[in-house]
This record gives structure tokens, sequence and C-alpha cells, in this order.
């Protein structure tokens, strides 16, 4: 019991830091209610499917760089593929964008693990290559959205069978997360797969030895990556309506949201609800701080403030623990 | 050397050890291929271009050849260039321009010491630290911004001068750029400071139980990371010549990719200037050569990045069988 609290003591503090955000947005704004959970949830989904991507690859002891770029690139494909075409042909298109993302990140792990240079530097690279595949595909932003897609991010759920006033509250956008998480997250943790990404990323010597086959264990996390980059792709197609090739700010606050969210870079350590956690609480944040009206670029200092002091508690917070 | 050993171990062995054949022997043949593609394009007006741009690219890259040498990088050196040139370039009408450096100044070695500050005392990861800073500073500069707009902008002519201007067809960035490299490359071979870094990039367990105080190490480093990456936005304004709010945004990543294509090892411990001087050489000559090619914009990137995959990876093989 105590080593539950300790191991998740880190995400049951977000979810309290969160509920404290939540109820002070009422407080500044007396009529924050479904709406604007509604507009929380669609503007922070891309900044959750990209920071659920990186997680996935620093749990394993890498990191990656061209997130962003790979979410542009699944961005301008769906995009470009959906314009003027039916329902079907949409949804086919989607299913291919995924397959494009996976078999991008796939690409990026198989070359940091045949090049043997660090994992940064591969992804930095890679970062270039794919900034010019989505500009290769897409000039200018263009293309279009399929409207039901658009029309799944929208507005709040409504379920056959159970009356509209008790689940109107939860934004789709919110459960469209969810899903994503249990569909492609779940079913790995409790596979073989899942332990060996933190094999890996807490020791890839003692995991080698005991008979995981690394190399192939890391391809299959950068997959995953980029199969989340892709859903953050079509989730910025969703929302904007148009493929966007111009990278946008995803990767920084990916990385500050992992690191908040208690993943551990360098590998091995924290989950992926912590993140999800970590994405909503600077979210909220950016939204407080515009109802209050604060100048827009303050916002920007703060939430650098948040994510340095935050990370510099828990720095300080495990060199105390390790001396006691 | 021994008879038995063969021409080829022998190469691969003096490769190893002089880890900067290889990357100049590469300049060369980049060289080349550029005459090829373009004949008569070598020509003395051409290299001090090229050298004026590079200039800019390989002080930043200093940044981050001196912090990964201790397993560290600095992502917020080019907002810290940034900052410095905005600042200097909008207080110089209204303060003078020596006040106007030294404040510009301050403020570079300020942020360079917030990053130490973190990094050395709290131990937070450098990659960590660093982006915050930069995102930190990056707003404070916007919100700077909107209170300066109107004051208009001065850059001086000393700038301009080291920044775009040549003598006998030399550029007069290299006044400013030899002496820097050099006391660079002093201070990483000769000096104490030079040797703890690489002491504490190595293994800073062994490093500490040597009695290293490896906090003072870092702090010291980067505050002058600091330091250097404000240097660095002076000579761009004065080659850039407006004022912008990211001015030098657009070389962070570059400057990583110079250090690394240069041979300094991201895990630090190995690597050295030298070396990043010709990263940064390289990556400007193969800028040229891509604007050459008439490739679309996306091309032209994809193509940057593969190459520097190659290069590293090259590097790597070359360097690890010795």
């Amino acid at each position: 019991m105590r080593r539950l609290l300790s191991d998740s003591g880190w995400t049951l503090g977000l979810a309290g830091l969160l509920a404290a955000l939540l109820v002070m947005t009422k407080l500044i704004q007396p009529d924050f209610g479904v709406s604007g959970l509604d507009s929380l949830g669609r503007a922070a989904l891309p900044f959750a499917l990209a920071t659920l991507g990186m997680a996935v690859v620093v749990i394993a002891g890498g990191i990656d760089l061209s997130l962003a770029s790979m979410m542009a690139v699944c961005s301008v494909t769906a995009a470009r593929m959906m314009e003027g075409a039916s329902d079907g042909q949409s949804a086919l298109a989607l299913i291919f964008v995924l397959a494009l993302g996976a078999a991008m990140g796939a690409l990026n792990g198989a070359l940091v693990v045949a090049s043997r240079v660090p994992d940064i530097v591969v992804t930095l690279a890679m970062l270039f290559v794919w900034q010019g595949t989505a500009l290769l595909i897409l000039n200018a932003p263009g293309g279009a959205a399929a409207p039901w897609l658009r029309a799944l991010g929208v507005g709040g759920l409504t379920l056959p069978l159970i009356p509209e006033a008790l689940t109107v509250w939860l934004p789709r956008s919110v459960i469209f997360l969810m899903v994503c998480l249990a569909v492609i997250w779940l079913p790995i943790r409790r596979s073989p797969l899942g332990l060996r990404f933190y094999a890996i990323g807490s020791d890839a010597l003692a995991a080698f030895r005991s008979g995981v086959p690394v190399g192939r264990t890391k391809i299959a996390a950068y997959a995953v990556t980029g199969l989340f980059a892709a859903l953050g792709g079509i989730a910025v197609t969703m929302s904007t309506g148009i493929g966007e090739p111009i990278p946008g700010p995803y990767l920084l606050a990916a990385v500050a949201a992992v690191v908040l969210g208690g993943v551990v870079l360098g590998g091995g350590r924290g989950g992926l609800i912590g993140p999800i956690l970590a994405v909503f609480v600077l979210r909220l944040v950016r939204m407080d701080l515009t109802l209050m009206s604060v100048d827009p670029n303050v916002t920007t200092i703060v939430e650098g403030a948040i994510m340095v002091v935050v990370v510099m508690l828990g720095g300080v917070l495990a060199m105390r623990g390790r001396r006691t | 050397m021994s008879a038995t050993l063969t021409p080829v171990t022998r190469l691969t062995r003096l490769l190893a050890q002089n880890p900067l054949i290889p990357l100049i022997l590469l300049l060369a043949g980049l060289v080349l291929v550029l005459e090829i593609m373009q004949p008569g394009i070598l020509s003395v007006f051409w290299i001090g271009n090229t050298i004026k741009v590079a200039i800019p690219l390989a002080m930043l890259a200093a940044c981050q050849t001196l912090t990964m040498l201790t397993g560290g990088i600095d992502l917020s050196a080019g907002t810290v260039a940034t900052i410095t040139a905005f600042v200097m370039a909008t207080l110089a009408p209204l303060l003078g321009v020596p006040e106007a450096v030294a404040i510009a100044l301050a403020c570079a070695l300020l942020a360079g010491a917030v990053n130490g500050f973190g990094i050395a005392i709290c131990r937070v990861h450098p990659l960590i630290m660093s982006l915050g800073t930069g995102l930190i500073a990056n707003g404070c500069l916007l919100v700077y911004q909107r209170y300066v707009i109107a004051t208009g902008t001065l850059i001086p002519d000393a700038l301009v001068w080291l920044g775009t201007g040549r003598t006998w067809g030399i550029p007069n960035g290299l006044v400013l750029f030899i002496p820097f490299a050099a006391l660079i490359i002093w201070g990483q071979r000769r000096t104490g400071f030079g040797r703890l870094l690489y002491a504490v990039g190595s293994n800073e367990g062994a490093a500490r139980l040597s009695g290293v105080r490896s906090w003072q190490v870092l702090l010291a480093l980067y505050t002058l990371s600091g330091l250097i990456a404000g240097l660095t936005g002076l000579i761009l304004i004065g080659l850039v010549k407006t004022p912008s709010l990211s001015l030098a945004l657009r070389l962070d990543l570059p400057s990583v990719a110079a250090a690394v294509v240069g041979g300094t090892s991201i895990f630090g411990g190995r690597g050295g200037y030298g070396g990043t001087i010709v990263g940064a050489l390289i990556l400007t000559v193969l800028t040229t050569m891509l604007t050459l090619l008439h490739m679309p914009e996306g091309a032209r990137g994809i193509l940057f990045g593969l190459i520097i995959l190659a290069v590293t990876a090259l590097y790597i093989r070359l360097t690890e069988k010795g």
C-alpha cells in the first residue's frame, strides 16, 4: 500500500493540482461549464497525443525530437487525401495515415538501432527529414478534413439509451483521447512488450542479458510513438480542418509535459496517466491566465517557470530521498 | 609501430587518433563537389562569405560543445543570442552603445546563471532546464518588445564592421573569432577547467570522488555558455542587420548538429572545439550546395537531415575502431 502510494504519489499530486485549477477556473469565470470544458479538451488534444508518443519512447530510454515534424507529415497527408473524398475513402485515408505514422516511427527506431548514433542525434536529423517531407506533400496549409471527422472532436458525448444530461458534460475530445489510450497503450502495457519497454529503458544491458531483444523492442517503442504522432497529426487536421506543413509547438510542450508528468528522462520509470494530467494542467494554466486577461506573452513565462520549478522541486526531493 | 600492422589498420588507427582528418577530408570533398557542380564558384570572395556565415554558427556551437563535454546540452543558446541582440539594438539609441552592450551581455549572463543554478544545484536534466529557461527568456523578450517598439533600433557600426565587413577579402569577423576559438581550444586542452569538463563528462561519480566539486564546474560552465551565446547574438546582428524576435532561433538545432558532426559525443567526455569548427563549416557548405541544387525547400531539408545522420554514423564507426 505504501509502495503504491509512493509510486503514484506524483500522479496523485498532479490530479490534485488539476482539480484545484479547475476549481480556480470556476472561481475566476463563474459561467465556466460544458463549453469551457469542451474548448479545453479540444485545445489539449494534439498536445496530449504528442505527449503520449513522447512518453512511450522516453520510458523505453530514448527521445524523439522528430515528433512534431512527424505530426506535420501525418496532418498534411490526411488533409490531402481527404480533400474531396467520400466518407468511406476518408476512413481508409485515416487508416493509411496511422500506418504511415507507425512506419515513420519504426524507421526512426531502426536508424537509431542500426547506426548506433545516440537517439537524440538521429531524431534531430530526422526532424529535418520529416519537416522536408511535409513540405513536399503540401507546400502551404491546405487540404480538407471529412465533416464526420471534424464533428468527432466537437461537443459533448451523446450515447444512445443514456439520457443526454448525464453524459453531455464529457467532451468528445477527451473521450477520443481515452479511447486512443485504451486501444493502443493498455494492451501493450499488459503484454510482455510493455515490460520490455521498461526493461530496456531502465538498463539496456541488463535487459539484453535477460534475453530481451533490445533492438527490436526499441524499434517497437519508436513505432508506437509514430502511431501517437499520426493520431496527433490527425487531431490537428480535425480541429483546424486543414493540413499544416509547418510543425506546431508540440515538441517542446511534449517534452515538458512528459517530465512534469513524472516520466524520468533516461527511461524506465513513469506511466502515461501522469503526462496526460500534466498536459491538462499546463493547458488549464494557460486558459486561466487568458481568462484573467493576462498578456499571452506573460503566459509563456509562467508556463516555463512552472515547468522549471516543478522539475527542480522534484530533483531536490529525489536527492533528499536518496540521502535518508 | 611494429611491422605486423597492415596499412589498413594503420590508417584506421591514424584516423581514430586524429578525428579531425576525416572531417577535413569531408569538407574538402564537399567543396570539390561544389566546384564540379558550379565551376568557378571557388574564389576568395566565396570562401570569405562562407566563413562569414559559419562564424555565428560555430560560436553558438561552442555552447553546445562545451556543455556536451559534460554530458549536457544548452538548448537556450539560440534564445539567449536573440535576446542579447535585440536588447542591445533597442537600448543603443537610448543609452549609448557601450551601456547597451553591457546590459545585453548581463542579460545573457543572467540566463546562463539561471541554467547553471538549475542544472548544478537542483540537478535538473540539462535538456529540460535549458528548454525551460529558453521558454521563460523568450516570454520575457516578447513582453519587453511591447515596451520598446517605439524607440527605434540602432546597430553600432563596429558590430556591422565585425559581422559583414571584410578587409582584403577576409571577413573581419575572424578578428574576434580566431582569438575566441584559440581561447576555447587552449582552455579545453590546457587549463584545469577544461580538464574538469572532460572529467565530469566521462564519469561524474569518479570526478566527485577525486575531489572535484562538480556543481561549481557546471555552474561556471553554463554561465560561460550564456556569455558565449550573448557574444554570438552581437556578431549575428552585425551580419543580419535587422533585429528580429527569431534572429538566432533557427540556429539552435544546427548548432547542436555542428557539434555532433564535429565529433563531440552527446554523452560527454569526448570531442573538442576544433572538430566543431570544421562541423560548422561543413554544414554551411552543405547548405550552399543544397541551395545551388534548385530543389524544393522540402527536398533540401530531407537531404540535410540524411547527410547529418550519415556523417555522424560514419564518424562513429571510424573513431570507435581504434
